[in-house]
C-alpha cells in the first residue's frame, strides 16, 4: 500500500517527553471519567437532599399534640336549655369548662389579654372530642370527664421542639423576690451573663418558688422582672436560670405561652398521637385542622375523568395511525402534530381549558369535570406514542397468521395484535397517569386553587387537586402549614412510586420478546 | 341528569346488542347463510342507537344553557335588562344562584321569579332531551332491525363505523392544537386592539394592573413585555448552565464508561428526577434553596432577593438534567460502534475517542436534545411561580428577583377576572408567545436533526 512513513520525523516512545505526554493523556482520560461520575453523583445527591429535606420537613405533620386533662362537664354550659336533650347538648358551650379548668391548671392570668393569649393554646375546634363524647354517653353531664383537647398549631409546635429550646440551668445561692406578681425584683443575684433583654434576644427567665419571672433587667445584684407565673411566697429560695434560645421576636409564641406549654410538659398532661386528621379533613385556615381529604378526593375524580377520556381516545387514536392511516400528507400532519402537543409548556392547556371549556362551553370552574378534560389532552400524546410502540412491537407474524386464517383486517388487530400490546399500552398509560396526578400549572387557570373546605363528593363539585394543594399550602406564612405542605408532597410521591412501580411489574410482568 | 342520560344510553345499547344478535341467530336457524357473524348485527344495532343518542346528547347540552340563558335575560322587567357586559353577568350569577338554590344577600324578588322559572325551563329541557334521545334511539333501533337481513354486510359496515370512530379520535390531537391556536390567537387579537403589539413585545415597562373604572386613578397599565422576556431568558440561561453539562456528562459516562451495573443504578436515580412533580422542586427551590442561597450571599457580602432567580435556575437546571441526559443518551448510543473502534485503532483514548470522534457525530441529535430542554424551561410554570418572584425587573443580575411569562400568565389568570381587560387578554398574548416560541425552537430541533444528520448504515 502506500508508504506514509516519513523518515525525517521519528518517535521515540521511551523519550521523557512521549512519556510525559502519555501521562498527560492519561491524566485527561481519568478527569473526563470523573466529570462523568461527578455529575450523576451531583443528580443522585439532589435527589437525596430533596427527599430528606422534604421528609425532614413533614415529620412533625404526621403527629398531634392534645391536652388530655379531666373537666368539669358543668351542665350550665354545655346543656343550656337543662333538658338533657341531644339538641341541648349539641349547641352547648364546650369552651368554657375546658378553658376555665386551663385557667386553673395555670393560675395567674388574670386579665383579658392573658386570659385570650390562654385560650388561643387550644384550637378553634378544640373541643369537639368533649362535645362526642358528651352526646355519646349523656350521663356524664355534671360529672367530671377525662377528656383529650387538640392544642393550636402554634402550640402543637413548640410541643414538638419546633418554636424554641428552652435550656435551664441551676442558679447560684438564694434569690428573695420582692412580691409574687406583677413586676417584682429578685435580690442577691450574681451578674447574669447574657446578651440583653430585648426582644430581638434570647428571653432569660428566672424559676423560683413554684413560679416564673421574666428578666427585664439588672444592676447590682438585683434583677428586675415580670411574673409569668405567681409565685408561692417572698421567702428567699433556691432558683433556676431558663433562658429560651429563639428570641420572643422572631417565633409566633409569647414568652408566657411558652412558659405555660412549659408548665403543662411538666405537668404531663400534654401527650401526641398520630395525625388521623390530616388523612380525614378537607382543607382549613387553621393548620391542625386541615387535612388533605379534600384534595385527594378531587384529584381521584380528576384523574378518573382523565383516564375515562383519554385510555380509549388515545388507544384508538394510535391503532389507527399505525394499523389503518393511508400514508399520505394527512397522516403525517397528524403525526407531526402530536409529536408537537407532547412539547407545548401544560399551561398553554390550561389556556385552553380557560378559553374553550370555561369561556365557550361554559363548564362549571374549579371542577375535576374540566381539569380531567384538560389533562387529558395533555396526556394524549404521551399515551398515543406509548400505544404506537407497543402495537409496533407486536411482531407482523401474528397479524399475517390472523389474517391468513381470514380474520378481517380489524378481527386481526382488535382481537390478536391489540391484547399482546395491551401490557405495553398500559405501561404508558399509567406513566402518563403518574404525569397528570403530578400536574398542577393547568389547574391553576381554570380555577382550582380556591380555598374549598368541603370534600367533594362527585366530578362536578369544587374541588382543588393533590398538586395544587401543595401549591396552596406552600404559599401560606404559618410554619406549621410547612409541615404539612412536606406532608402532602410525601403522600403525592407515595401514589407515584405506587403508579411507577405497578407500570415497572406490568413491564416486568408480561413484557415479552418475540 | 347526565348521568341518567348515559345510562339511558348504555341500556339502550346492551338491549340493542342482544335484540340484533338474536334475530341474526333466527335467520341462521331458518336455515339462511348470514354473511356476517351474528355478533356483527349487534354491533350494527348498538351503533344505529347511540351515534344518534350521542350525537343529540352533545348538541343540545351545549345549546340549552345558552339559549336558556338569553331568554332568561330577555323576560327580565326593563328596569333590570343589563347595560353592558358585566352587569350581564352579575345578572346571569344571581338568576344561577336563585336557579342552585344559594343566594347570598339580597336579590330582588323579580330576578328570584325569573331565576326560578330559570330552574323550571332547565329541568324540562334535560327531561325533553331524555325523551328526544330514547325517540331517537328506538328510532335507530328500528331502522337498524329493518336492515338487518342473511344477506346484509353488517361485518363491513361496522367495520367502515369503527374505522371513522379510530380516524376520529386520532384527530382529537389536531384539535386540540387547533383549540389551543383559535383560542390563544383570539384573544391575542383582542389584547393588540387595545395594546399595540410593538408596544407589547418593544416596551421596557410591564405593570399590566389596569383601571376597572374610568374615574379610578394610579394604574394605567403598561404592558411591555422585554422584562419579562429578559427574565425568562435570565432563569433560562442558568437552568441550561447546570442542565447542559450535567446532563451531557451523565449521558456519555452512561452510554460510554457505565458497567451495566452502575447503569442500573444511575438510569433509575434519572428517572425518578425526571418523575418528581415540578410543584415539589418548587417548594424544595423556595423553602430550602433560596434561602441557602440567600445566607451564602449574605456570607460572601453580596446582597442577594429572597426570591432570587438564580434559586429557581439552579433547581430548573436540575429538572432538565434527566431530559437532556436521555435523549442525549440515545443520540450517542446510535453512533455506530464502527467509529469508535476506528479512533481506538488509531490509539486514541477513550476521551479522546467520545470528544473527537463520537460528540461530532452526535452534535446534531445533542443540540437538538439542548433546544427541547430549552423550551421546557421556559414553558415550566411551577418552579418559577413559587421561586422567582411577581416584580418585572429589567436586568440580567441572577441574583435579583425577576419574573418570567409563564409566571405572570398565572398571576393574570388567577383570582378575580374580567374577561374582557386588557389585563387578562395579556395573559393569552403571553402564551401566544410561548407557544409560538416552544413550537418554532421543535421545528428548529426536528431541521437541525434532518439537515446534519449523517446517515452511517
Amino acid at each position: 500500500m502506500t508508504d506514509i512513513s516519513s523518515p525525517n520525523r521519528v518517535f521515540d516512545v521511551t523519550s521523557d517527553a512521549a512519556r510525559a505526554r502519555v501521562r498527560k493523556r492519561y491524566r485527561a482520560e481519568a478527569r473526563f471519567r470523573a466529570y462523568g461520575i461527578a455529575a450523576i453523583g451531583f443528580a443522585a445527591l439532589f435527589l437525596v437532599a430533596l427527599i430528606t429535606d422534604v421528609v425532614y420537613r413533614a415529620a412533625p405533620a404526621f403527629t398531634t399534640s392534645w391536652l388530655s386533662i379531666e373537666v368539669p362537664a358543668t351542665p350550665s354550659d354545655i346543656d343550656p336549655k337543662g333538658d338533657g336533650s341531644v339538641e341541648s347538648i349539641a349547641s352547648g358551650n364546650f369552651d368554657a369548662p375546658v378553658r376555665a379548668r386551663l385557667a386553673e391548671l395555670l393560675p395567674g392570668a388574670n386579665d383579658r389579654v392573658a386570659r385570650r393569649q390562654l385560650n388561643a393554646l387550644i384550637s378553634s375546634s378544640g373541643t369537639e372530642g368533649f362535645r362526642d363524647q358528651i352526646l355519646r354517653d349523656r350521663d356524664l353531664v355534671g360529672k367530671t370527664v377525662n377528656t383529650r383537647v387538640l392544642l393550636s398549631d402554634d402550640a402543637d409546635l413548640f410541643v414538638k421542639g419546633q418554636a424554641t429550646d428552652v435550656v435551664e440551668r441551676a442558679g447560684a445561692g438564694q434569690l428573695t423576690p420582692s412580691g409574687t406578681e406583677g413586676t417584682i425584683t429578685l435580690s442577691g443575684a450574681p451578674p447574669l451573663r447574657v446578651s440583653g433583654f430585648a426582644s430581638a434576644d434570647p428571653s432569660t427567665l428566672v424559676r423560683i418558688s413554684g413560679g416564673w419571672v421574666k428578666i427585664t433587667g439588672q444592676q447590682d445584684g438585683v434583677l428586675t422582672g415580670d411574673v409569668m407565673m405567681p409565685l408561692r411566697d417572698t421567702a428567699a429560695a433556691d432558683w433556676k436560670l431558663v433562658t429560651f434560645e429563639t428570641s420572643e421576636g422572631s417565633r409566633r409564641l409569647g414568652d408566657r405561652e411558652v412558659v405555660w406549654l412549659q408548665t403543662l410538659t411538666e405537668q404531663g398532661v400534654i401527650e401526641r398521637s398520630f395525625n388521623w386528621r390530616f388523612f380525614t379533613n378537607g382543607d382549613s385556615r387553621e393548620a391542625e385542622l386541615a387535612g388533605i381529604l379534600g384534595a385527594l378526593s378531587g384529584s381521584l375524580f380528576t384523574m378518573m375523568i382523565t383516564l375515562v377520556l383519554c385510555l380509549p381516545t388515545g388507544v384508538a387514536a394510535a391503532i389507527y395511525l399505525q394499523e389503518f392511516a393511508p400514508k399520505n400528507k394527512w397522516t403525517d400532519l397528524i403525526e407531526v402534530n402530536i409529536n408537537n402537543l407532547a412539547a407545548v409548556p401544560s399551561i398553554i392547556f390550561g389556556l385552553l381549558g380557560l378559553a374553550v371549556f370555561l369561556n365557550f362551553f361554559g363548564l362549571p370552574r374549579s371542577t375535576p369535570l374540566v381539569g380531567g378534560l384538560v389533562l387529558a389532552l395533555l396526556v394524549l400524546p404521551t399515551i398515543i406514542i406509548a400505544s404506537r410502540a407497543a402495537l409496533a412491537a407486536v411482531p407482523p407474524s401474528i397479524r399475517e397468521g390472523a389474517l391468513g386464517v381470514g380474520a378481517s383486517h380489524q378481527q386481526a388487530i382488535f382481537h390478536h395484535v391489540l391484547p399482546l400490546a395491551m401490557p405495553g399500552i398500559l405501561t404508558g398509560t399509567i406513566i402518563g397517569m403518574a404525569h397528570a396526578l403530578g400536574e398542577t400549572a393547568p389547574l391553576l387557570l381554570i380555577g382550582m386553587v380556591a380555598f374549598i373546605v368541603d370534600v367533594p363528593s362527585g366530578p362536578t363539585d369544587a374541588a382543588t387537586a393533590l398538586p395544587v394543594q401543595i401549591y396552596l399550602w406552600s404559599d401560606l406564612p404559618e410554619a406549621a402549614f410547612a409541615a404539612k405542605t412536606a406532608a402532602a408532597i410525601i403522600v403525592l410521591l407515595l401514589f407515584l412510586f405506587i403508579m411507577n412501580g405497578l407500570a415497572i411489574f406490568l413491564r416486568r410482568r408480561f413484557e415479552r420478546r418475540w | 341528569m347526565a348521568w341518567i342520560y348515559f345510562l339511558v344510553v348504555a341500556v339502550f345499547a346492551v338491549l340493542g346488542f342482544y335484540a340484533g344478535r338474536s334475530r341474526a341467530h333466527a335467520f341462521r336457524e331458518n336455515g339462511h347463510n348470514l354473511h356476517s357473524l351474528p355478533g356483527y348485527h349487534g354491533y350494527f344495532v348498538i351503533l344505529a342507537i347511540i351515534v344518534p343518542m350521542l350525537v343529540l346528547f352533545a348538541i343540545w347540552s351545549t345549546a340549552e344553557t345558552r339559549l336558556l340563558e338569553t331568554q332568561a335575560l330577555h323576560s327580565l322587567p326593563a328596569a333590570f335588562q343589563p347595560t353592558d357586559d358585566l352587569s350581564r353577568a352579575t345578572r346571569l350569577r344571581e338568576i344561577h344562584n336563585v336557579a342552585s338554590g344559594q343566594t347570598f344577600g339580597e336579590v330582588p324578588p323579580e330576578v328570584r321569579s325569573v331565576g326560578e322559572a330559570f330552574a323550571h325551563n332547565l329541568t324540562l329541557s334535560h327531561w325533553a332531551k331524555l325523551v328526544l334521545g330514547m325517540a331517537f334511539g328506538a328510532f335507530g333501533y328500528l331502522w337498524a332491525t329493518r336492515r338487518l337481513s342473511p344477506h346484509f354486510r353488517a361485518r363491513n359496515t361496522v367495520e367502515r363505523a369503527v374505522k371513522l370512530i379510530l380516524l376520529a379520535c386520532s384527530i382529537v390531537a389536531v384539535l386540540t392544537t387547533v383549540g389551543i391556536v383559535f383560542s390563544v390567537l383570539f384573544e391575542t387579537f383582542r389584547f393588540f386592539a387595545r395594546v399595540p403589539w410593538w408596544e407589547f413585545l418593544f416596551g421596557f415597562q410591564w405593570s399590566p394592573q389596569t383601571a376597572i373604572r374610568a374615574d379610578q386613578v394610579g394604574s394605567s397599565g403598561a404592558f411591555g413585555a422585554v422584562p419579562l422576556f429578559v427574565g425568562t431568558t435570565l432563569i433560562m440561561v442558568i437552568a441550561m448552565c447546570v442542565a447542559g453539562p450535567i446532563g451531557l456528562f451523565s449521558a456519555i459516562y452512561m452510554a460510554e464508561y457505565a458497567s451495566p451495573r452502575v447503569r442500573s443504578i444511575a438510569k433509575p436515580v434519572l428517572e425518578v428526577l425526571a418523575g418528581v412533580p415540578t410543584v415539589v422542586f418548587g417548594f424544595f427551590a423556595a423553602l430550602t434553596v433560596a434561602p441557602l442561597i440567600r445566607s451564602a450571599g449574605e456570607a460572601l457580602g453580596l446582597d442577594v432577593a429572597s426570591e432570587s432567580a438564580l434559586a429557581a435556575g439552579l433547581v430548573m437546571g436540575v429538572m432538565i438534567i434527566p431530559f437532556v441526559s436521555s435523549l442525549s443518551d440515545d443520540v450517542i448510543n446510535a453512533v455506530p460502534q464502527s467509529l469508535r473502534d476506528g479512533s481506538y485503532g488509531m490509539g486514541a483514548t477513550k476521551s479522546e475517542t467520545i470528544k473527537k470522534v463520537v460528540l461530532p457525530a452526535a452534535l446534531p441529535g445533542i443540540v437538538s436534545a439542548f433546544m427541547l430542554a430549552i423550551s421546557r424551561a421556559v414553558g415550566e410554570t411551577m418552579i418559577v411561580v413559587m421561586a422567582a418572584g411577581l416584580s418585572a425587573n429589567l436586568t440580567f443580575n441572577p441574583l435579583e428577583a425577576v419574573t418570567t411569562v409563564t409566571v405572570q400568565i398565572k398571576t393574570l389568570l388567577t383570582g378575580d377576572q374580567e374577561f374582557d381587560s386588557a389585563k387578562t387578554l395579556s395573559a393569552f398574548a403571553l402564551g401566544f408567545v410561548l407557544f409560538f416560541f416552544t413550537l418554532a425552537m421543535n421545528f428548529v430541533a426536528l431541521q437541525v436533526v434532518r439537515r446534519y444528520r449523517e446517515q452511517y448504515d
